[in-house]
This record gives C-alpha cells, sequence and structure tokens, in this order.
C-alpha cells in the first residue's frame, strides 16, 4: 500500500472550511502521522471531515446571546480589579491609569484619556545607543523657561522679568541663550528680551500695572520652546536589547513624522488619535489590546472574543461609540429597549412626539411586554405546510 | 526642502490589510451572507485608510484582520460619506 502524498493530503486540508490556522496545524499533524502509519486516501479525507464537524460544532449557534455572555465574562473579573486610579506600572516616574477607571474609560471612548502616554520605538539607528536615544527623546520632549530656569524673579522696581538659565540643563536640551532670545521675541511681540551671559530679562514694551506682568510672565514662563505641544516629560528605558521613549502627554500625529522615530510601531494609549491617524481598523486593535493588556496587568484573563465583540460594535459604524447612554444602548432601534436602559420618560416623551414605531425585534422590548424573547429557541419560527385537500382513502 | 513624505500608514503594525472590492466581488459577499449592503459595517469616506485607497462612498472594502483565534478572516466595511 503506498501512502498519500503530501500534496493530496495539503489539497484535501486546505478546500476544507476550516480558518487558516486550523488548516496549518491540520496539515502538519496529518504529515507526521503519514509518515507513522501511512495512510489512506479514504482515511485522510474522514479525518479531515471530522475536524471539519468539530470545527462546526464549536461555533456559536445562530440566537445565543454572545453579548450578554461577553458582558458577563468582562464583568465578573472586573469586580476583581483596583479601584485604584493610579500606578506607577512598567515605567517608574510616569502615571498610568489602570485597572477599572481604564476600562471605564476605554470603553467610555474618552477623548482624552486621563493619563496620555505615547510609546515610542526608534529606527534602526537610533534604537541601540543610548545618547542617540536620547537626542531624538530631547526633539520630543516639550520644554518651557520654566524647565531650564535656576531662577525666576519677577523685578518690580524695574518693571522686568528676570530668568537665571541653568547651563548645564541648557546644554542637555541642546539650546543656547540666542536660540531662546530669538524664539521668545518671535512669539511674544509686545515684550523686549535681553541677554546677559545666562540671565535672561524681559522687559513689556508697553508700562503698564503690575498684573499685567505677572500675567505675561505667566505665559513666558509655560512658552513652548522645543518639542511637541502635548508632550511633557520623557523617560528612556532599555527593553530587550533596544531603547524605548515613554512619554507623558500625547502627540501621535506629530511624533510619527520626528526623525529617527520608527513610526511603524510607536503608538498611543489615546485610543481617538489612533483613530485619527490610523483609520478606524487600527483604531479597533488598539481597543482590543489596551483592554488585553490591562486586564493581564491585573493578572485576569478574559477570552479575547469577547473584548473583540466589544471593539467590534464600538467601531460598527466607522466612527469610535462608547457603550453607554451616549453609544452603543444610546443609538438602539427600539424605542422601548433605549427607555429601559436609561432616561425613561425623555426617550418616551420623544418618541411619541416623533411618531416612532417599535417593531418589537429586540430581545430588551419582548422581555418587557412579556412575550417570547427572539434568542436561542425563542429565534426560531416554525412554518407547516399543510395539503390543501387532505387525501382520503 | 519639504518635510519627509507622509508615511504609509498600511506599514503600521495596528493597522490591517485593506483593499477595495470589484462590484462582482461585491455582489458575491452580499449573496454570500444574504444581506443588503446597507447592512456591512461601515468606514467613514475620510478614514486615513479609505483616503489612502481613494475609495469612495459606496465601495466595499475588504480587511484582512488578524486573529489570535482564527490566523486570519475577512471583514467587510461600506464606505460612507461622513
Amino acid at each position: 500500500m503506498i501512502m498519500v502524498a503530501a500534496k493530496t493530503i495539503k489539497k484535501l486540508v486546505y478546500d476544507s472550511e476550516l480558518p487558516e490556522n486550523l488548516k496549518e496545524e491540520l496539515y502538519n499533524k496529518l504529515i507526521d502521522y503519514n509518515k507513522k502509519y501511512k495512510l489512506k486516501k479514504s482515511e485522510v479525507e474522514a479525518i479531515v471531515n471530522e475536524a471539519v464537524n468539530e470545527y462546526k460544532k464549536a461555533l456559536v449557534e445562530p440566537g445565543e446571546a454572545i453579548g450578554t455572555v461577553a458582558a458577563q465574562s468582562i464583568g465578573e473579573p472586573s469586580t476583581q480589579m483596583t479601584l485604584n486610579t493610579f500606578h506607577y506600572a512598567g515605567v517608574a516616574e510616569i502615571n498610568v491609569t489602570l485597572g477599572l477607571p481604564r476600562i471605564i474609560e476605554i470603553v467610555d471612548a474618552r477623548k482624552n484619556p486621563s493619563t496620555p502616554i505615547m510609546t515610542v520605538y526608534l529606527d534602526e539607528e537610533h534604537r541601540y545607543d543610548r545618547e542617540k536615544a536620547l537626542e531624538v527623546a530631547r526633539r520630543i520632549e516639550g520644554t518651557t523657561l520654566e524647565n531650564l530656569a535656576r531662577e525666576i524673579t519677577t523685578d518690580i522696581l524695574n518693571y522686568e522679568l528676570v530668568v537665571e538659565l541653568d547651563p548645564e540643563r541648557l546644554e542637555k536640551r541642546g539650546l543656547d541663550m540666542e536660540k531662546i532670545k530669538k524664539k521668545l521675541e518671535a512669539s511674544f511681540k509686545s515684550a523686549e528680551f535681553e541677554v546677559e551671559g545666562y540671565t535672561l530679562i524681559m522687559r513689556p514694551k508697553k508700562a503698564g500695572k503690575l498684573s499685567d506682568l505677572r500675567r505675561l510672565a505667566e505665559k513666558v514662563k509655560k512658552h513652548r520652546l522645543k518639542g511637541l505641544s502635548g508632550v511633557g516629560k520623557t523617560i528612556i528605558r532599555k527593553e530587550g536589547d533596544e531603547y524605548v521613549i515613554y512619554t507623558e502627554g500625547s502627540n501621535f500625529k506629530q511624533v510619527l513624522k520626528v526623525p529617527g522615530v520608527d513610526p511603524t510601531r510607536t503608538r498611543t494609549n489615546n485610543i481617538w488619535e489612533i483613530a485619527e491617524v490610523l483609520g478606524i481598523e487600527a483604531a479597533r486593535n488598539a481597543i482590543i489590546e489596551e483592554i488585553v493588556n490591562t486586564m493581564r496587568e491585573q493578572g485576569l484573563e478574559v477570552d479575547i472574543r469577547h473584548i473583540m465583540l466589544v471593539a467590534d460594535m464600538m467601531t460598527l459604524d466607522g466612527v469610535i461609540m462608547p457603550i453607554g447612554r451616549h453609544g452603543v444602548v444610546g443609538e438602539k432601534a427600539s424605542v422601548l429597549a433605549r427607555a429601559a436602559f436609561e432616561i425613561t420618560t425623555q426617550h418616551l416623551l420623544e418618541a411619541a412626539e416623533r411618531g416612532e414605531v417599535d417593531t418589537l425585534n429586540g430581545v430588551v422590548e419582548n422581555v418587557l411586554i412579556g412575550q417570547p424573547v427572539p434568542l436561542g429557541t425563542g429565534m426560531v419560527r416554525l412554518a407547516m405546510s399543510l395539503p390543501l385537500r387532505p387525501k382520503r382513502e | 526642502m519639504a518635510r519627509k513624505k507622509e508615511f504609509d500608514i498600511f506599514s503600521h503594525e495596528l493597522v490591517p490589510e485593506h483593499r477595495v472590492l470589484s462590484e462582482e466581488e461585491k455582489e458575491a459577499i452580499l449573496k454570500k451572507y444574504k444581506i443588503k449592503i446597507s447592512q456591512l459595517p461601515q468606514i467613514k469616506a475620510s478614514d486615513p485608510a479609505v483616503v489612502a485607497l481613494e475609495a469612495k462612498p459606496g465601495d466595499v472594502i475588504e480587511i484582512k484582520r488578524k486573529s489570535p483565534t482564527a490566523g486570519y478572516y475577512y471583514y467587510y466595511r461600506l464606505v460612507v460619506e461622513d
């Protein structure tokens, strides 16, 4: 008896209805067994058919309440998560929102997460050298006069602001006095700047009230001299054999353009920024990753299929929709389903005003009025075709 | 000199492959799933991926998603105006 050729097995397996990675696994196993037991073609066929049957049995049946199951599966482990918002996870010195507050933040699709953070990967040239990584970090890190100053004094007598700068810090950020002066002059037309050694003096052109000087001083102190807007502190950390930059604050669009940054791997924890720059599909992936990472960080494991369902629902319309009153639930077609959730009277009132019709297709509506729910066996309708005229013996 | 050209979003790890379907393929998909075109999930015409593909409202985009459970699978989105 000759054994079946690998080509035949490949064709049988790859023509079946299995998902890609199962096909690969099955194919490899069959090749192994074929070497050991010298299978017949009919046997291979039988094995493939059996695998397909088992796979189909494992699929979710039509009418299964997957949303409810997902809600329970994510909800239960969530009760074990920390209620503590702030943690110094992974990166020391940088605050990250973790645990339940973070999950809520993701699911609510907040435009601005409470602790935006970017993970900036570097390109081939900059990733192995600390000095070069620092160079890129400097380009990203937002720097203000305040960060560079050793001492800032408001001279009330002479009506001026005197800033003494720290030469070390200047050098570290790659700035010098002339550059700073030019930058400030370009941004603040209402004042004059003077440089003396490492001292910078700002004098408003018009003498006015003291409070005006104070207000202007505040602005000058906070003015960004270098780096990206929205980004504060940066931290360099070695991961494996490469250096990675973590930033407090996020400016995803700009950071991708910074020379030295690897734009294919760099990411932010702000889902909206991802949607804006990389599109809705990337946002879906980001939602999944963020939830999985937050869960794992707390030592909890939820089947990824539940999380994928949540992410799919949130991105169904091409924009990120929060789960809750203003999103997935709030936009249900059925008035009764919406009214059953929150702000009941308002929904009913508005529906009445518009003359809305509820066709009672959903689950909640039918629970509400006490009818069989379209779920599982309740989804099936039987119709019998009776012969018009029964035959008689 | 002008800034470095905007990078290709499809090279980013988070972005799966996108492809515009032809009319015939569109019909085949609707037939396969027995649905109307309005029942497909949507993607905005201003979405960076749609802009990069130069797809127009009414087109269907095929997305080859990587999945930890199935290797990869295809997902479809209808391009809509914002």
